[in-house]
């Protein structure tokens, strides 16, 4: 692998692409007559014009995979863009209708249901433990004495410190790969899998789905170590990794 | 368009008020027209640190009431042209500052000014968020000490939150940590925080580290900006941290324990 000369300098990025969580409403279509979904649109937007007021909004195909009945696209974005809307993408649908609708430049969001799934071959995989959401709340700056950080559904990453005095709650897993001088709280709507994981334990209260420890409690000899804490059997248990 | 900068802490007696009268004094002096508000309305001190009490007449809730207009209540040194001063009231109430009053005169002298610096009161109260609302800098000054350091955090902490500059998704108020009343002795000896451990707990770039200093007491006394008084370690290192603010970049001083020569130490020099 080549490596850069000295003395050149990387360009700062212009930008950068990032993944996020994002809430978007749905519109489920029951079936495929556009003349009879365009008349109830319109009765919807008549009854709350703010609501679709510039709205990003995903079609649900799900329901008409299986009779896999032509939608009818440029006449159906036609209609929503006419009363505000803006539908970006789909989801769901037979490959027939996601190909329609990708010639509509919709976005095919989640692939789920009849598409073409390889076969999967059986690999070799170490043993796992499944905790946590699979989704992930990411901060790069540190969370200062007296605010509150909450990933709701998700797990949260932290890469910088978390003062004292701060704290941060979990549906899911808690990583804090700065100092973790706060209270951290993971699992907090009861989910007993959820783990903490910390580069820098100095924290003053550590939680997992309720089953908390104080800074008291928590060993000496773990203090400023590296460990993950996670439940067994109800019992807070500290190890280090 | 001048550039706010506040100078804040949150724990209260630190420094605060004698740092934005050096401060204002410092960039004065280099020829900067800066303007220094006193936000502590009811306790003022700016006037008696910048040794203008016998001459206020008008001040800051004069003008946003518009009872008098800026030129009317603004104070001008008598020591440098470029300096001025408007000072806070004694006998109202800090209800009397609101986000419009402090935001039209802020954008009035901002027209004239080079540099406005907004001496915060201690606390996250309404005066406190009312100097910082508005801030292009922030200026977080420390004592080498456990509550101050921790008042501090959360003053970073409502800095990155709730500021103009926040609620309207722009480019950050740029931080910089202040450590006063420093005492190299005291640290060799871990009676106190050093300046390490303090940028562990903080993790925030040091402008400058002033030195306890006697001349600080004998300069608010005066009633003469302790950054004049050249001869004392305090003067020297605001002075130091006034131009790295301007983006030079200095060593630190006055971080050592002094040696003292032979001479000194068999005549108790």
């Amino acid at each position: 692998m080549s490596t850069p000369a000295t003395g050149q300098t990387r360009e700062p990025d212009s930008c950068e692409l990032k993944s996020s969580a994002l809430t978007l409403p749905v519109l489920k279509l029951h079936e495929a007559d556009i003349d009879r979904i365009g008349k109830h649109l319109r009765q919807k937007a008549r009854e709350a014009p703010d609501f679709f007021h510039n709205a990003p909004i995903v079609i649900d195909l799900t329901n008409l995979e299986k009779r896999d009945d032509p939608v009818n696209f440029p006449f159906l974005v036609g209609v929503m863009r006419g009363l505000g809307m803006q539908p970006i993408g789909i989801q769901g649908g037979s490959a027939a209708q996601r190909e329609s609708a990708e010639l509509m430049e919709l976005a095919v969001l989640g692939q789920t249901g009849a598409g073409n799934r390889a076969a999967k071959k059986e690999e070799e995989k170490p043993p796992v433990d499944v905790t946590g959401t699979g989704k992930t709340m990411l901060v790069s700056q540190p969370v200062r004495s007296g605010q509150r950080l909450y990933a709701s559904e998700a797990d949260l990453i932290v890469t910088a410190q978390v003062s004292s005095g701060a704290e941060i709650f979990a549906d899911g897993n808690i990583h804090v790969y700065g100092t973790l001088r706060g209270r951290a709280m993971a699992g907090i709507k009861g989910d007993t899998t959820a783990r903490i994981f910390c580069r820098n334990l100095s924290a003053e209260l550590v939680s997992i789905a309720g089953r908390y420890k104080v800074s008291e409690d928590l060993e000496r000899h773990h203090r400023g170590e590296s460990v993950q804490i996670y439940l067994r059997q109800n019992k807070l248990i500290v190890d280090p990794i | 368009m001048a550039r706010n900068i506040v100078i804040t802490s949150g724990k209260g007696g630190v420094g605060k008020t004698t740092t934005s009268a050096a401060f204002a004094m410092g960039l004065a002096k280099k020829g900067h027209r800066t303007v220094v508000i006193d936000f502590d309305v009811g306790l003022r001190n700016l006037d008696l640190i910048m040794g203008c009490e016998r001459r206020v007449v008008y001040d800051f809730i004069n003008v946003i009431h518009k009872e008098v207009n800026l030129n009317q209540a603004l104070i001008r040194d008598k020591r440098c042209k470029e300096l001025y001063v408007l000072p806070a009231s004694q006998t109202r109430d800090k209800a009397a500052l609101s986000v419009e009053g402090v935001g039209r005169v802020l954008e009035e002298l901002g027209r004239d000014f080079d540099y406005v610096i907004c001496d915060s009161p201690a606390g996250i109260e309404h005066g406190a968020t009312m100097a910082m609302y508005f801030a292009d800098d922030a200026i977080v000054v420390t004592n080498p000490e456990v509550s101050s350091v921790r008042d501090s955090d959360r003053m970073l902490g409502i800095l990155s939150s709730k500021s103009r500059r926040a609620e309207n998704n722009q480019d950050p108020i740029r931080e910089y940590l202040l450590l006063s009343r420093y005492s190299p002795d005291r640290v060799s000896r871990g009676e106190m925080l050093s300046v390490e451990d303090v940028q562990e707990i903080l993790s925030l770039d040091l402008l400058g580290v002033i030195p306890e200093s006697g001349a600080v007491l004998d300069a608010s006394n005066k009633g003469i900006p302790v950054i004049l008084n050249a001869e004392s370690t305090a003067g020297q290192a605001y002075q130091d941290a006034v131009t790295r603010y301007l983006g030079e970049d200095l060593p630190h001083r006055f971080l050592e324990v002094e040696k003292r020569s032979l001479f000194g130490r068999l005549f108790g020099g």
